[in-house]
Protein backbone atom coordinates (compact mmCIF):
# COMPACT_ATOMS: atom_id res chain seq x y z
CA UNK A 1 0.00 0.00 0.00
CA UNK A 2 2.48 2.57 0.96
CA UNK A 3 5.33 1.12 -1.17
CA UNK A 4 3.01 1.79 -4.47
CA UNK A 5 2.57 5.26 -3.01
CA UNK A 6 6.00 5.93 -2.41
CA UNK A 7 6.96 4.90 -6.14
CA UNK A 8 5.56 7.89 -7.08
CA UNK A 9 7.17 11.22 -6.88
CA UNK A 10 6.24 13.08 -3.67
CA UNK A 11 4.21 16.11 -5.79
CA UNK A 12 2.44 13.05 -7.97
CA UNK A 13 1.45 11.73 -4.59
CA UNK A 14 -0.17 14.22 -2.91
CA UNK A 15 -1.55 15.72 -5.93
CA UNK A 16 -3.35 11.81 -6.39
CA UNK A 17 -4.56 11.82 -2.71
CA UNK A 18 -5.51 14.99 -2.46
CA UNK A 19 -7.60 15.25 -5.40
CA UNK A 20 -9.05 11.68 -4.58
CA UNK A 21 -9.91 13.18 -1.04
CA UNK A 22 -12.43 16.21 -2.73
CA UNK A 23 -13.48 13.16 -5.39
CA UNK A 24 -15.08 11.24 -2.52
CA UNK A 25 -15.82 14.18 -0.31
CA UNK A 26 -18.10 15.66 -3.21
CA UNK A 27 -19.67 12.61 -4.26
CA UNK A 28 -20.75 11.06 -0.74
CA UNK A 29 -21.65 15.16 -1.05
CA UNK A 30 -24.37 14.23 -3.72
CA UNK A 31 -25.54 11.79 -2.19
CA UNK A 32 -26.24 12.68 1.27
CA UNK A 33 -27.19 16.45 1.06
CA UNK A 34 -30.78 17.20 1.59
CA UNK A 35 -31.17 20.01 -0.67
CA UNK A 36 -30.60 19.27 -4.33
CA UNK A 37 -28.82 22.88 -4.89
CA UNK A 38 -26.08 21.36 -2.26
CA UNK A 39 -25.97 18.27 -4.29
CA UNK A 40 -25.28 20.12 -7.79
CA UNK A 41 -22.36 22.15 -5.95
CA UNK A 42 -20.92 18.89 -4.24
CA UNK A 43 -21.12 18.06 -8.09
CA UNK A 44 -18.67 20.75 -9.53
CA UNK A 45 -16.30 19.55 -6.52
CA UNK A 46 -16.37 16.28 -7.70
CA UNK A 47 -15.77 17.47 -11.49
CA UNK A 48 -12.92 19.41 -10.82
CA UNK A 49 -11.22 16.84 -8.95
CA UNK A 50 -11.53 14.10 -11.78
CA UNK A 51 -10.36 17.05 -13.71
CA UNK A 52 -7.17 16.94 -11.99
CA UNK A 53 -6.95 13.65 -11.95
CA UNK A 54 -7.11 13.89 -15.65
CA UNK A 55 -4.06 16.55 -15.86
CA UNK A 56 -2.13 13.92 -13.83
CA UNK A 57 -2.47 11.49 -15.86
CA UNK A 58 -1.09 13.83 -19.09
CA UNK A 59 -5.24 14.36 -20.61
CA UNK A 60 -5.24 18.13 -20.52
CA UNK A 61 -7.51 18.12 -23.42
CA UNK A 62 -10.05 15.98 -21.68
CA UNK A 63 -9.66 18.13 -18.30
CA UNK A 64 -10.22 21.29 -19.96
CA UNK A 65 -13.43 20.14 -21.66
CA UNK A 66 -14.35 18.50 -18.40
CA UNK A 67 -14.84 21.72 -16.47
CA UNK A 68 -15.88 23.93 -19.58
CA UNK A 69 -18.76 20.95 -20.25
CA UNK A 70 -19.33 19.25 -17.37
CA UNK A 71 -18.95 22.10 -14.47
CA UNK A 72 -19.71 25.00 -16.80
CA UNK A 73 -22.97 23.50 -18.86
CA UNK A 74 -24.16 20.63 -17.70
CA UNK A 75 -24.59 21.51 -13.94
CA UNK A 76 -25.35 25.01 -14.93
CA UNK A 77 -28.04 23.25 -16.33
CA UNK A 78 -29.00 21.67 -13.34
CA UNK A 79 -29.25 24.62 -11.52
CA UNK A 80 -31.09 26.54 -13.61
CA UNK A 81 -33.81 23.41 -13.56
CA UNK A 82 -33.85 22.92 -9.91
CA UNK A 83 -34.23 26.95 -9.62
CA UNK A 84 -37.03 26.72 -12.66
CA UNK A 85 -39.24 24.06 -10.86
CA UNK A 86 -38.54 25.28 -7.62
CA UNK A 87 -37.53 21.91 -5.70
CA UNK A 88 -35.02 22.87 -3.56
CA UNK A 89 -37.00 21.84 -0.39
CA UNK A 90 -35.94 19.35 1.54
CA UNK A 91 -37.14 15.75 0.76
CA UNK A 92 -39.51 13.79 3.15
CA UNK A 93 -37.51 11.07 3.90
CA UNK A 94 -39.77 9.70 6.36
CA UNK A 95 -42.69 9.05 4.11
CA UNK A 96 -40.65 5.93 2.48
CA UNK A 97 -43.39 3.19 0.03
CA UNK A 98 -40.25 0.78 0.47
CA UNK A 99 -39.13 -0.13 3.36
CA UNK A 100 -35.62 -1.41 3.55
CA UNK A 101 -35.02 -0.61 0.67
CA UNK A 102 -32.08 1.61 1.75
CA UNK A 103 -30.21 -0.53 3.29
CA UNK A 104 -30.39 -3.30 0.58
CA UNK A 105 -29.22 -0.59 -1.23
CA UNK A 106 -26.03 -0.15 0.80
CA UNK A 107 -25.03 -3.83 1.38
CA UNK A 108 -25.58 -4.22 -2.08
CA UNK A 109 -22.92 -1.26 -3.53
CA UNK A 110 -20.59 -2.26 -0.47
CA UNK A 111 -20.48 -5.67 -2.03
CA UNK A 112 -20.44 -5.06 -5.42
CA UNK A 113 -17.42 -2.66 -4.40
CA UNK A 114 -15.57 -5.37 -2.31
CA UNK A 115 -16.24 -8.25 -5.53
CA UNK A 116 -14.60 -5.57 -8.00
CA UNK A 117 -11.82 -4.81 -5.46
CA UNK A 118 -11.16 -8.47 -4.49
CA UNK A 119 -11.96 -9.95 -8.55
CA UNK A 120 -8.97 -7.35 -9.77
CA UNK A 121 -6.03 -7.69 -6.65
CA UNK A 122 -3.14 -7.93 -8.02
CA UNK A 123 -4.55 -8.93 -12.13
CA UNK A 124 -5.64 -5.81 -13.16
CA UNK A 125 -6.82 -6.53 -16.74
CA UNK A 126 -3.88 -5.71 -19.25
CA UNK A 127 -4.55 -5.66 -23.38
CA UNK A 128 -2.54 -4.82 -26.59
CA UNK A 129 -0.37 -1.53 -26.42
CA UNK A 130 -0.70 1.60 -28.73
CA UNK A 131 -3.54 -0.06 -30.97
CA UNK A 132 -4.88 3.23 -32.16
CA UNK A 133 -1.66 5.48 -32.27
CA UNK A 134 0.64 6.16 -28.87
CA UNK A 135 -0.27 8.71 -26.42
CA UNK A 136 2.85 10.34 -26.99
CA UNK A 137 4.15 13.47 -24.75
CA UNK A 138 1.77 15.74 -23.02
CA UNK A 139 2.68 18.93 -25.61
CA UNK A 140 0.74 17.52 -28.60
CA UNK A 141 -2.34 15.98 -26.88
CA UNK A 142 -4.95 17.74 -28.65
CA UNK A 143 -3.52 17.49 -31.46
CA UNK A 144 -3.57 13.83 -31.09
CA UNK A 145 -6.65 13.27 -30.20
CA UNK A 146 -8.24 15.55 -32.81
CA UNK A 147 -6.01 13.22 -35.66
CA UNK A 148 -8.31 10.14 -33.47
CA UNK A 149 -11.42 11.73 -34.39
CA UNK A 150 -11.35 12.75 -37.55
CA UNK A 151 -9.77 9.74 -38.97
CA UNK A 152 -10.02 6.67 -36.43
CA UNK A 153 -13.52 7.51 -35.01
CA UNK A 154 -14.87 9.90 -37.87
CA UNK A 155 -17.83 7.47 -38.51
CA UNK A 156 -18.40 8.00 -34.66
CA UNK A 157 -17.83 11.36 -34.66
CA UNK A 158 -20.83 12.12 -37.29
CA UNK A 159 -23.10 9.94 -35.46
CA UNK A 160 -22.79 12.12 -32.53
CA UNK A 161 -23.68 15.20 -34.65
CA UNK A 162 -26.60 13.38 -35.69
CA UNK A 163 -27.23 12.41 -32.01
CA UNK A 164 -27.15 15.73 -30.77
CA UNK A 165 -29.64 17.32 -33.35
CA UNK A 166 -31.90 14.64 -32.20
CA UNK A 167 -31.76 15.66 -28.26
CA UNK A 168 -32.18 19.30 -29.02
CA UNK A 169 -35.40 18.48 -31.11
CA UNK A 170 -36.41 16.17 -28.17
CA UNK A 171 -36.00 18.83 -25.82
CA UNK A 172 -37.46 21.05 -27.53
CA UNK A 173 -40.18 18.92 -28.42
CA UNK A 174 -40.49 17.97 -24.18
CA UNK A 175 -40.47 21.33 -22.89
CA UNK A 176 -43.39 23.10 -24.95
CA UNK A 177 -46.55 23.39 -23.14
CA UNK A 178 -49.11 21.55 -25.31
CA UNK A 179 -51.26 23.08 -26.85
CA UNK A 180 -54.63 21.11 -26.48
CA UNK A 181 -54.22 19.17 -23.60
CA UNK A 182 -57.79 17.79 -22.09
CA UNK A 183 -58.04 18.48 -18.50
CA UNK A 184 -55.56 20.77 -18.71
CA UNK A 185 -55.99 23.83 -16.22
CA UNK A 186 -53.35 26.44 -17.46
CA UNK A 187 -54.06 26.12 -21.08
CA UNK A 188 -53.29 28.94 -22.45
CA UNK A 189 -56.99 29.30 -24.38
CA UNK A 190 -58.24 29.67 -20.85
CA UNK A 191 -55.93 32.24 -19.53
CA UNK A 192 -56.55 34.54 -22.93
CA UNK A 193 -60.87 33.82 -21.76
CA UNK A 194 -60.10 34.60 -18.65
CA UNK A 195 -58.14 37.45 -19.83
CA UNK A 196 -60.93 39.19 -22.31
CA UNK A 197 -63.27 38.68 -19.42
CA UNK A 198 -61.50 40.72 -17.35
CA UNK A 199 -61.36 43.55 -19.94
CA UNK A 200 -64.96 43.26 -20.70
CA UNK A 201 -66.31 43.39 -17.38
CA UNK A 202 -65.54 46.56 -16.70
CA UNK A 203 -66.46 48.32 -19.81
CA UNK A 204 -69.93 46.81 -19.60
CA UNK A 205 -69.91 47.87 -15.96
CA UNK A 206 -68.60 51.31 -16.27
CA UNK A 207 -71.51 53.72 -17.98
CA UNK A 208 -73.83 52.27 -14.94
CA UNK A 209 -71.37 53.33 -12.57
CA UNK A 210 -69.69 57.05 -14.07
CA UNK A 211 -73.00 58.48 -14.68
CA UNK A 212 -75.36 57.31 -11.35
CA UNK A 213 -77.41 60.11 -11.86
CA UNK A 214 -78.76 59.31 -15.68
CA UNK A 215 -80.35 56.06 -14.08
CA UNK A 216 -81.52 54.97 -10.86
CA UNK A 217 -78.50 53.85 -8.33
CA UNK A 218 -80.50 51.64 -6.20
CA UNK A 219 -81.76 49.64 -8.68
CA UNK A 220 -80.49 49.58 -12.04
CA UNK A 221 -76.82 50.63 -11.39
CA UNK A 222 -75.92 47.61 -9.07
CA UNK A 223 -78.43 45.00 -10.94
CA UNK A 224 -76.91 45.89 -14.07
CA UNK A 225 -73.03 45.25 -13.17
CA UNK A 226 -74.17 42.20 -11.38
CA UNK A 227 -75.78 40.75 -14.20
CA UNK A 228 -73.37 42.03 -16.55
CA UNK A 229 -70.16 40.46 -14.45
CA UNK A 230 -72.01 37.05 -13.95
CA UNK A 231 -72.33 36.67 -17.16
CA UNK A 232 -68.74 37.98 -18.06
CA UNK A 233 -68.26 34.73 -15.67
CA UNK A 234 -70.14 32.41 -17.48
CA UNK A 235 -68.62 33.00 -20.54
CA UNK A 236 -65.00 33.02 -18.81
CA UNK A 237 -65.87 29.72 -17.78
CA UNK A 238 -66.27 28.08 -21.01
CA UNK A 239 -63.33 28.24 -23.52
CA UNK A 240 -62.43 31.31 -26.29
CA UNK A 241 -65.66 30.65 -27.79
CA UNK A 242 -67.58 32.03 -24.44
CA UNK A 243 -65.08 34.61 -23.84
CA UNK A 244 -66.83 36.29 -27.51
CA UNK A 245 -70.38 35.24 -26.07
CA UNK A 246 -69.50 37.44 -22.71
CA UNK A 247 -68.52 40.42 -24.62
CA UNK A 248 -71.72 40.32 -26.53
CA UNK A 249 -73.52 39.91 -23.34
CA UNK A 250 -71.50 42.66 -22.07
CA UNK A 251 -72.70 44.82 -25.31
CA UNK A 252 -76.26 43.66 -25.01
CA UNK A 253 -76.24 44.55 -21.57
CA UNK A 254 -75.06 48.07 -22.39
CA UNK A 255 -77.16 48.59 -24.80
CA UNK A 256 -80.29 47.93 -22.67
CA UNK A 257 -79.16 50.36 -20.41
CA UNK A 258 -78.45 53.11 -22.39
CA UNK A 259 -82.34 52.20 -23.69
CA UNK A 260 -83.86 51.74 -20.80
CA UNK A 261 -81.67 54.99 -19.18
CA UNK A 262 -83.24 57.67 -20.18
CA UNK B 1 7.10 8.16 -11.99
CA UNK B 2 3.41 9.20 -11.59
CA UNK B 3 0.61 6.77 -9.07
CA UNK B 4 0.08 3.28 -10.12
CA UNK B 5 -2.95 2.77 -11.92
CA UNK B 6 -4.35 0.14 -10.02
CA UNK B 7 -4.87 3.18 -7.23
CA UNK B 8 -6.68 5.57 -9.96
CA UNK B 9 -8.80 2.65 -11.03
CA UNK B 10 -10.18 1.29 -7.18
CA UNK B 11 -10.87 4.98 -7.14
CA UNK B 12 -13.09 4.96 -10.09
CA UNK B 13 -14.85 2.14 -8.57
CA UNK B 14 -15.11 4.01 -5.52
CA UNK B 15 -16.85 6.65 -7.37
CA UNK B 16 -18.80 4.32 -9.28
CA UNK B 17 -20.08 2.62 -6.03
CA UNK B 18 -21.51 6.39 -4.37
CA UNK B 19 -22.72 7.44 -7.70
CA UNK B 20 -25.06 3.49 -8.07
CA UNK B 21 -25.90 3.83 -4.02
CA UNK B 22 -26.87 7.14 -4.57
CA UNK B 23 -28.83 6.17 -7.50
CA UNK B 24 -30.76 3.60 -5.43
CA UNK B 25 -31.09 5.53 -1.67
CA UNK B 26 -32.21 9.18 -3.36
CA UNK B 27 -35.92 9.69 -4.62
CA UNK B 28 -35.33 13.36 -5.96
CA UNK B 29 -35.46 12.44 -9.63
CA UNK B 30 -32.66 15.40 -10.07
CA UNK B 31 -30.07 14.36 -7.81
CA UNK B 32 -30.75 10.64 -8.78
CA UNK B 33 -29.78 12.08 -11.99
CA UNK B 34 -26.85 13.74 -10.84
CA UNK B 35 -25.61 10.32 -9.29
CA UNK B 36 -25.88 8.95 -12.83
CA UNK B 37 -23.04 11.84 -13.77
CA UNK B 38 -21.22 10.47 -10.88
CA UNK B 39 -21.07 6.93 -12.13
CA UNK B 40 -20.28 8.20 -15.77
CA UNK B 41 -17.19 10.22 -14.41
CA UNK B 42 -16.12 6.77 -12.68
CA UNK B 43 -16.02 5.36 -16.07
CA UNK B 44 -14.02 8.10 -18.21
CA UNK B 45 -11.35 7.95 -14.89
CA UNK B 46 -11.29 4.39 -15.97
CA UNK B 47 -10.86 5.71 -19.42
CA UNK B 48 -7.96 7.46 -18.88
CA UNK B 49 -6.33 5.44 -16.96
CA UNK B 50 -6.20 3.02 -19.51
CA UNK B 51 -5.32 5.14 -22.10
CA UNK B 52 -2.02 5.91 -20.01
CA UNK B 53 -1.34 2.64 -18.74
CA UNK B 54 -1.73 0.70 -22.50
CA UNK B 55 -0.49 3.87 -24.27
CA UNK B 56 -3.52 4.36 -26.40
CA UNK B 57 -4.78 7.33 -27.05
CA UNK B 58 -8.52 5.61 -28.32
CA UNK B 59 -9.33 5.77 -24.31
CA UNK B 60 -9.28 9.19 -24.56
CA UNK B 61 -11.26 9.62 -27.63
CA UNK B 62 -13.74 7.55 -25.86
CA UNK B 63 -13.95 9.97 -23.25
CA UNK B 64 -14.66 12.59 -25.76
CA UNK B 65 -17.54 10.70 -26.71
CA UNK B 66 -18.93 9.78 -23.62
CA UNK B 67 -18.91 13.72 -22.65
CA UNK B 68 -20.91 14.16 -25.55
CA UNK B 69 -23.65 11.52 -25.12
CA UNK B 70 -23.58 12.87 -21.26
CA UNK B 71 -24.35 16.38 -22.45
CA UNK B 72 -27.02 14.76 -24.67
CA UNK B 73 -28.38 12.78 -22.01
CA UNK B 74 -28.33 15.85 -19.86
CA UNK B 75 -30.90 17.66 -22.16
CA UNK B 76 -33.51 15.00 -22.30
CA UNK B 77 -33.58 14.24 -19.19
CA UNK B 78 -34.01 17.31 -17.90
CA UNK B 79 -36.62 18.10 -20.49
CA UNK B 80 -38.73 14.81 -18.87
CA UNK B 81 -38.26 16.35 -15.54
CA UNK B 82 -39.66 19.58 -16.44
CA UNK B 83 -42.34 18.16 -18.25
CA UNK B 84 -42.76 15.87 -15.47
CA UNK B 85 -42.56 18.90 -12.90
CA UNK B 86 -45.40 20.44 -14.94
CA UNK B 87 -47.93 17.96 -14.58
CA UNK B 88 -47.61 17.06 -10.94
CA UNK B 89 -44.69 19.66 -8.68
CA UNK B 90 -43.05 17.93 -5.95
CA UNK B 91 -43.18 14.33 -7.37
CA UNK B 92 -40.40 11.90 -6.56
CA UNK B 93 -39.83 8.80 -8.17
CA UNK B 94 -41.85 7.20 -6.15
CA UNK B 95 -44.96 9.15 -7.58
CA UNK B 96 -44.05 8.33 -11.05
CA UNK B 97 -45.93 5.10 -11.71
CA UNK B 98 -48.18 5.62 -13.96
CA UNK B 99 -47.49 2.85 -16.07
CA UNK B 100 -47.34 0.22 -12.98
CA UNK B 101 -49.78 -2.64 -14.13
Amino acid sequence: MTNVLAAATIPDAVTFVFAAVICVVGALGVVLARNPVHSALMLVMTLFGVAVLFVEEDAQFLAAVQVIVYAGAIVVLFLFVIMLLGVDQREAIERDPLPAQRPIAICLGILGLAEVLLLARGRWPTGARSVSGALGSPANNVQLIGRSVFTTYLLAFEVTSALLVVAVVGAVVLARRPRHAPGDDDAPLGAIAEHDEDLDGPEAADPEATDPEATDPMVTGPDATDAGSSDAEAGGAEAGAGAAGAGEAGDGELAHSEVTGP
Amino acid sequence: MTVEASWYLTLAAVLFTIGAVGLLIRRNVLVMFMCVELMLNAANLTFVTFARRLNDIAGQTAVFFVLVVAAAEVVVGLGIIVSIYRRRPGATADDIHGLKG
